[in-house]
């Protein structure tokens, strides 16, 4: 019997477990997966619990209910891989032997690297909103604010969905309009980037977005502290901008777990081949989703294309066979933009987000780059289909490599 | 990939305006190269990044992030943004002569 272990059970582990015991004989091969936490969380959801759209019942469901029968499935921490002896520790102090590695221990965020962020007024008037307790703290702020200065700050890149920062002000537009107080609101934008989204047409289109919604853009500005005293941010080079509230995407590192084997860069990103997903330094560890240093977003959707690929090339592996399925960076993401419209972009390493129409058989077409009801739906549809298909491994009808019809050059 | 002269030499440059060839590289191109950012000299300090850059890209086969930069070039992060102000990652490796390094999206 052979051990093919996952560690980390989110979006692209389950989707991984999933795949494999479909493809694997049973007999032949032991599936084993491991995470410390129970609670399967819906991530893109949290964007929309600071709004009062989802609450937390609507973006949990127990893991197990996403396992196949058979699995050998252990809740414990990892303490660390130790590569050389194809085998990884447990903060259980299990030691599970292994014959094929598949790493899916993720990306968080780490609001401790940022001076002053989890400070006096973190979870007063300091939020972040890519955990439970960051989106839910949100929403209960929001619930009693009577306005003032929102300021959103990207701490530095990468971060896990580049795009919910967008997001995020987008619906702070229509919420704070609903609300009736949104002459009292000043939306800020502050990102380190140079505008705002990671690739030049986009980020010029959503640019527009930002104007056209009165959202004000601060560009380049690369945050080196938070003066919890005086209620601002303050920049490398000294510039300052005030908050009333500060919602902070904090630096993302990849699992403490990563740095105790060894394997990471400086954010505990794992090196891997961006094409095959094989990781650099050893060839029967295979890496997928967010704890990858692939330049592709960080994102539910590309770990579901990724998943595609890694599945064909773990069976090349497994047969000897040279691993030929290549990932082409491909990303698809629905941007919720306020007032029940979204923006559709869908873009891979080589070919930036295109405006144009993006053909789904039976739903689509989506419109791409533009502000359209359709695109809200395809947003809102997301989560039944992430619960009922992404996640068990099943096929949708949408294509792991990028194609170019519809596109607009 | 377009040319241009600079330092009165013709250079290829890759889609992110970086030098294409690394070869082409010299302390006078890298001068030019720093106007081009808004730097009017490079100092000793300068130097010490930008040679640091050089010889962690001829082992490595990438440029170093910022978090590199700070942890390993002796230079730390108040004054990278003095030397290289907004970027000091993405221009200290331009001016290198490096592509731009992976972890810039």
């Amino acid at each position: 019997m052979k051990n093919l272990v996952i560690l980390g059970a989110g979006t692209a582990g389950t989707m991984m477990l999933n795949k494999m015991h479909a493809m694997l004989d049973s007999s032949q091969w032991q599936l084993t997966i491991v995470d410390q936490y129970e609670t399967h969380y819906y991530q893109p959801g949290f964007l929309f619990i600071p709004f009062g759209i989802y609450s937390r019942k609507d973006v949990i469901k127990p893991k197990r209910d996403f396992f196949p029968a058979g699995t050998n499935v252990i809740v414990s921490g990892i303490d660390r891989i130790e590569a050389n002896e194809n085998r990884v520790l447990l903060a259980n102090g299990q030691v599970l032997p292994y014959d094929l590695l598949i790493v899916a221990t993720g990306a968080k965020i780490v609001p401790e690297e940022i001076e002053g962020l989890k400070d006096s007024l973190w979870q007063k008037d300091i939020f972040d909103y890519y955990t439970i307790e960051g989106a839910c703290g949100l929403a209960e702020r929001f619930r009693h604010w009577e306005g003032g200065k929102l300021v959103l700050n990207v701490a530095e890149m990468p971060i896990k969905c580049p795009v919910a920062p967008l997001e995020f002000v987008f619906l702070a537009d229509w919420w704070f309009t609903e609300q009736g107080i949104r002459d009292k609101v000043d939306i800020h934008y502050v990102t380190p980037l140079p505008g705002a989204f990671t690739k030049p047409r986009a980020s010029s289109i959503l640019g527009d977005f930002l104007d056209k919604k009165n959202i004000h853009l601060t560009a380049e500005f690369n945050i080196a502290r938070v003066d919890n005293e005086e209620k601002k941010i303050v920049s490398w080079d000294e510039t300052e901008i005030p908050f009333d509230i500060l919602v902070s995407i904090p630096t993302n590192m990849g699992d403490e777990m990563v740095e105790r084997s060894g394997l990471g860069d400086e954010l505990r990103f794992i090196p891997t081949d961006k094409h095959t997903l094989q990781s650099d330094a050893h060839e029967n560890i295979f890496v997928i989703g967010d704890a990858t240093n692939l330049p592709s977003s960080k994102a539910g959707s590309v770990a579901h294309f990724q998943a595609d690929i890694l599945t064909e090339n773990i069976l090349s592996y497994i047969e000897g066979r040279p691993l030929r399925s290549t990932f082409d960076g491909h990303a698809n993401c629905f941007i919720e933009s306020g007032f029940g419209k979204g923006i559709l972009i869908d873009f891979n390493y080589d070919t930036e987000p295109l405006p144009g129409k993006f053909p789904l058989p039976g739903v689509g077409p989506f419109s791409l780059l533009e502000e359209t009801e359709m695109n809200h739906y395809g947003k809102i549809m997301f989560r039944w289909m992430y619960w009922n298909f992404l996640l068990r491994g099943k096929e949708l009808p949408i294509e792991s490599h990028m194609s170019m019809a519809g596109k607009r050059m | 990939m377009e040319t241009r002269d600079i330092a009165g030499t013709s250079l290829a440059f890759d889609a992110d305006g970086n030098l294409a060839n690394l070869s082409d590289w010299n302390e006078e191109i890298a001068a030019a190269l720093a106007q081009e950012e808004g730097i009017d000299a490079l100092t000793d300090r300068h130097w010490i990044v930008l040679n640091f850059m050089r010889k962690e890209y001829q082992e490595n086969g990438d440029a170093p992030s910022i978090r590199k930069l700070t942890k390993q070039s002796g230079v730390d992060t108040k004054e990278l943004y003095a030397l290289f102000p907004k970027g000091p990652a993405k221009k200290a490796a331009r001016i290198a002569g490096l592509p731009k390094p992976k972890g810039c999206i």
